[in-house]
């Protein structure tokens, strides 16, 4: 069992080497050459007005709100999914209801119009 | 072996811990703080809590430090490097934290923990998942209706203010 988590070790060593090579490989081949029209900051070509950190909407944060319950919703779905083979109806019954009684604040954010973006 | 994975997670993660309360840039404090995420689920599945491991990836990598970075992203001027790094509170507060450090500290070795011997079971997800609608049918249930009052408790406050 522990084993196994070799693998996702050679993974992650891999996926924090692949960036990491890329990034040296260009640094080491590139020229070097600055100049301050090459340095400044520019968006499309244009020099950038105002400060580059903008604030978002508050929208955003009311979607990561509901992003976490469904985002709970799924850990609690997921030892039920491993086991279901060896469940009953019962067990299906269970999780309808636990999966309707979270419908219905999805219902209650959508009426509520907490999905609309204004 | 498992020392060593051991030491070097603790290292890890202890680090980026200290880069979360040290950088001087909040966003990039919440990047490291996904860091000492993924060093926790490290730490959980040393103790063979393999469902614990998979529950801090999907919620507290996945979820919260998305809440994290939204709620940075919505703030402003709290990202000035300017800032002054201690306010007239720091003395107190990190005698404070000291404080709780050594309660802690004394709390986790002096108490006898209770241990089972029992063995741990084949497959410890599946037989939690039997459990979610056999023995804890009920408390599974109210966890719903919890992430639901919660989510409309979010959905008002965010309202409120909108």
């Amino acid at each position: 069992m522990q084993s196994q988590y070799l693998f996702i070790a050679i993974f992650a060593v891999v996926a924090l080497a692949l960036p990491a090579i890329g990034l040296a490989v260009a640094w080491a081949l590139r020229p070097k050459k600055p100049n301050p029209i090459k340095n400044s900051t520019y968006e499309c070509g244009m020099e950038t007005i105002g400060e580059t950190w903008v604030q978002f909407r508050a929208q955003y944060y009311l979607y990561a709100l509901i992003f976490v319950v469904f985002d709970v919703e799924a850990a609690f779905i997921f030892p039920w999914a491993v086991a279901y083979n060896q469940l009953g109806l019962y067990a299906l019954v269970e999780m309808i209801l636990f999966v309707a009684i979270l419908f219905g604040g999805l219902m209650y954010a959508w009426r509520k119009g907490a999905l609309e973006w204004r | 072996m498992e020392q060593l994975f051991f030491i070097l997670l603790a290292l890890l993660t202890l680090s980026a811990a200290l880069m979360v309360v040290t950088t001087r840039n909040l966003l990039h404090a919440a990047f490291w703080l996904i860091l000492v995420f993924f060093g926790i689920a490290g730490f959980f599945i040393l103790l063979h809590a393999e469902f614990l491991a998979v529950v801090q990836v999907l919620i507290y990598i996945g979820a919260i430090s998305t809440l994290i970075i939204f709620a940075i992203m919505l703030t402003r001027r709290i990202m000035d490097p300017q800032q002054p790094r201690f306010n007239s509170q720091w003395g107190l507060v990190g005698g404070l934290a000291a404080l709780l450090f050594v309660v802690l500290a004394a709390v986790t070795t002096r108490v006898a923990w209770p241990t089972t011997s029992a063995t741990l079971p084949a497959e410890p997800i599946k037989q939690l998942g039997a459990d979610f609608v056999g023995v804890y049918a009920v408390p599974f249930e109210v966890a719903s209706v919890l992430l639901v009052v919660a989510m409309i408790g979010a959905i008002i406050i965010a309202r409120e203010r909108g």
